[in-house]
């Protein structure tokens, strides 16, 4: 028995190091010599290019700040929570709960209110709670909110959803999407 | 369209990875690759063992149940006393005693249920010294019983079934390590981060909005999530975050890693036994069963979301969104979350929970098959050559002669061990499901109401039991209760099968083989599959249907009706609501 239990203490002490460590440290070292921005978060000027935010203003009053493009409608974006990292992750509410409905028609009245019809990704939650993407679809049903509130005329903007649309990958892999950051700058940079 | 090119794509990297990762195996179980000797060598000085110094199936036994229980108590106490150890840049601090002992006992047997939120929990040492070396060990390990109990089947008259140091060292540095190693920089590459520094603050200028980003040492470690099929990510997101799976690409690759090793051990298994096509039949029936899961999965959640339509969104042309990411769209998600409950991976690239109750169905009966289709590494070929071992009796008793499989006689004391260790997972899952709805620690784990909640709470027993590790995540786990049943079926699920598919290995290997005649019962034909196929339905049938009617069926009759949440969760839910 004693044999048995030096051998796997010393295989696990090994394994640890090998698998753990120097897996984990060399990886993290040719990570960041070859792809530095994408192992550091693909940080941009204004937030990650890969972490959505919420573009709907600290107002309580304010439920959707019609200047920008909005992504998923990811509550209380966990990620501000006291300036901790908060939990990743989605609601995970079923397909029949009464919450959900509830929320989903607080969101339908809120988008109306600022005459957009929403699409059902503007109206649900991500998987990942932080969903940097919506489609071409969900950004060009809110061409008529974004116009008004900044003046830029909707063809204008339709232009610049089109170029702002990347996808699927390799023509089959994924959906199209447009990133609601680098939307969002591009109509700073119009206005 | 675009579906039928994601499965045509992941189809040709599986037929590439079931010949050439297979022929590979197999020279790396017979001990014929050596190019990592430089490591390989001082290991087995240093432990005192050798490659031709074989075991019986008990002393492999006993080494496989001694190595984990040491390894389950390292990792116990890097995680209590992770507060005092370097690569802590958040100060985290210990993790509670019932909670470490959850997830070292999670990892341990390839689960990785989480019962935390890895990123708000776990230090950049334990993630990398415990968790993910875990990831690697625990797939070897599978690894090496399916091989021990393929050596049962394909030697004659031998007293052992190979060394288990050997196999599972080889597993994790020819296998495992290289593979991980080249797809973490393709990780990377596309965007999961890999680094050592802790979260990054920002504040964006355009609408004033401050973020605090967790970051970490993600890309390499999810990749060994899921080659191992661990499952166990570092985000609470797990494959949702963009993070961890960032593009379209990521998650194919992600499919076809979770799929190649037990894809690529088929053919293992049939180039060791002598006769490729037993091998083909046993890949033909996991084929099958996967394709008919995926297809009806995929189908469900590209229905409307009945909450949404009640709500006002009629037109859902996208399918059920909720809980999903629109990188990856709805049947999309939907088959890599059939790709992860098939196996034993349990990653998931949306909320399950909010999945139609069809597609819910779809993952929790996956898992209810005992995950040969084709299941995780090692675990999912020794499962179904479990199963091919009822299905030969079952044969047998119809023909009228004596069982054979292989040129093996399966005589009383094989079809016992084989029925055993399959009736082990649905024991433990229905007995302690009872449990849970029966008492009220139990009853204050789900988050939905009726029937939803019931699903919950059985599927996180089924992912347990399964070492699937996935969940229908609105069930707060992180309780005594939760903790200590699921710590009880985790282990079940694991070492109550390993250990008697170790002896059914020995008990195999002693045997000689019978001469095949015109009588014998073919075992590499459609009949076969078919009886095969017929056997695992019907067994995951008859046990599970009493339990899933209760549940997603229920569910998806109720047209109309609204269920509210449990009182427990209120408060909880409070963060989540969107208007208060």
């Amino acid at each position: 028995m004693l044999t048995y239990l030096r051998r796997s203490l010393l295989l696990a002490l090994v394994l640890i190091a090998v698998l753990g460590f120097a897996y984990g440290l060399a990886g993290t070292g040719v990570a960041q010599a070859l792809f530095s921005y994408q192992a550091n978060g693909s940080i941009t000027k204004h937030g990650s290019a890969l972490i959505g935010q919420n573009w709907n203003g600290y107002s309580t009053t304010k439920i959707l700040d019609p200047q920008w493009f909005h992504g998923r409608p990811d509550p209380d974006n966990p990620l501000l929570a006291n300036g901790k990292p908060g939990e990743s992750g989605s609601a995970n509410l079923g397909p029949r709960s009464t919450v959900l409905l509830q929320d989903v028609k607080a969101l339908v009245k809120a988008w109306h209110a600022v005459g957009v019809t929403p699409t059902t990704d503007l109206v649900t939650t991500s998987g990942s709670g932080v969903d940097p993407d919506i489609t071409p679809q969900d950004a060009l049903v809110q061409i008529p909110m974004v116009s008004k509130a900044t003046g830029v005329a909707p063809s204008r903007l339709r232009a610049l959803i089109a170029r702002e649309t990347q996808g699927p990958e390799l023509g089959f892999l994924g959906s199209p999407v447009v990133n609601v950051l680098a939307l969002n700058e591009a109509l700073a940079k119009l206005r | 369209m675009d579906f039928a090119w994601t499965i045509v794509a992941l189809v040709v990297l599986m037929a590439v990875a079931w010949r050439f990762l297979g022929a590979y195996m197999v020279a790396v179980y017979e001990t014929r690759v050596h190019f990592l000797g430089f490591i390989e060598r001082p290991i087995y000085r240093l432990i005192g063992t050798a490659p031709d110094r074989e075991q019986t199936w008990k002393r492999y036994a006993t080494s496989l149940l001694v190595f984990s229980a040491v390894f389950l108590l390292l990792d116990y106490l890097i995680f209590r006393i992770q507060g005092s150890l370097p690569l802590d840049p958040q100060h985290l601090g210990a993790v509670p005693p019932a909670l470490s002992w959850n997830t070292a006992v999670s990892f341990l047997t390839n689960t990785n249920w989480q019962n935390y939120a890895g990123e708000t929990t776990m230090s950049y040492f334990s993630q990398m010294g415990a968790l993910m070396v875990q990831q690697f060990v625990s797939a070897a390990v599978g690894i090496a019983v399916a091989v021990a109990l393929i050596r049962g089947f394909a030697r004659k008259g031998s007293a052992t079934i190979g060394n288990f140091w050997v196999d599972t060292v080889r597993g994790c540095l020819y296998v495992l390590l290289p593979i991980a190693f080249v797809f973490g920089i393709v990780f990377v590459g596309q965007g999961a981060v890999q680094t050592l520094s802790g979260p990054a603050h920002i504040k964006d200028a355009l609408n004033g909005v401050t973020q605090t980003i967790a970051l970490g040492p993600v890309g390499f470690m999810e990749v060994i999530k899921e080659l191992g099929t661990n499952g166990g990510g570092f985000f609470n997101a797990n494959g949702a975050h963009p993070f961890e799976n960032p593009t379209g690409l990521t998650n194919l690759f992600s499919m076809a890693l979770i799929l190649c090793i037990p894809v690529a051990l088929t053919y293992v298994f049939g180039k060791m036994v002598g006769a490729l096509r037993q091998g083909v039949a046993v890949l033909a029936a996991m084929t099958i069963i996967f394709g008919a899961w995926t297809a009806f999965t995929a189908y469900a959640e590209h229905q409307p979301n009945p909450a949404v339509a009640a709500a006002g969104v009629v037109h859902q042309p996208t399918g059920n969104m909720e809980g999903k990411e629109v990188r990856f769209g709805d049947t999309q998600s939907a088959l890599y979350d059939v790709t992860s409950t098939q196996t034993s991976t349990g990653s998931v690239d949306g909320s399950n929970d909010s999945y139609t109750p069809i597609g819910g169905f779809g993952l929790l009966t996956g898992m209810m098959l005992g995950e040969v289709s084709p299941g995780g590494v090692g675990s999912g070929l020794y499962t179904i050559l479990l199963f091919a071992i009822i299905a030969v009796f079952i044969g047998g008793l119809m023909i009228g002669r004596t069982p054979e499989y292989l040129g093996k006689k399966i005589q009383a004391r094989e079809v016992k061990l084989a029925g055993f260790a399959i009736l082990v997972m649905p024991i433990t899952v229905l007995v302690l499901t009872g449990i849970a709805v029966s008492i009220h620690a139990g009853r204050a784990g789900p988050l939905n109401a009726g029937p939803h909640g019931f699903t919950e709470i059985l599927y996180a027993f089924t992912s347990q039991a399964n070492n699937n590790g996935s969940a229908f995540a609105g069930l707060t786990g992180n309780h005594a209760f939760y903790n200590v049943t699921g710590g009880i079926a985790m282990l079940m699920g694991r070492f109550a099968i390993i250990v008697p598919t170790l002896a059914l290995a020995g008990a195999l290997g002693a045997k000689n083989l019978v001469p095949e005649s015109a009588g014998t019962f073919r075992t590499d034909n459609t009949m076969f599959v078919g009886l095969l196929i017929g056997v695992i339905l019907i067994v995951g049938g008859l046990t599970f249907f009493p339990a899933v009617s209760l549940g997603p069926i229920v569910e998806q009759l109720s047209h109309g009706k609204f269920f509210g949440v449990s009182m427990a969760h209120l408060t909880a839910l409070a963060h989540w609501r969107l208007f208060p």
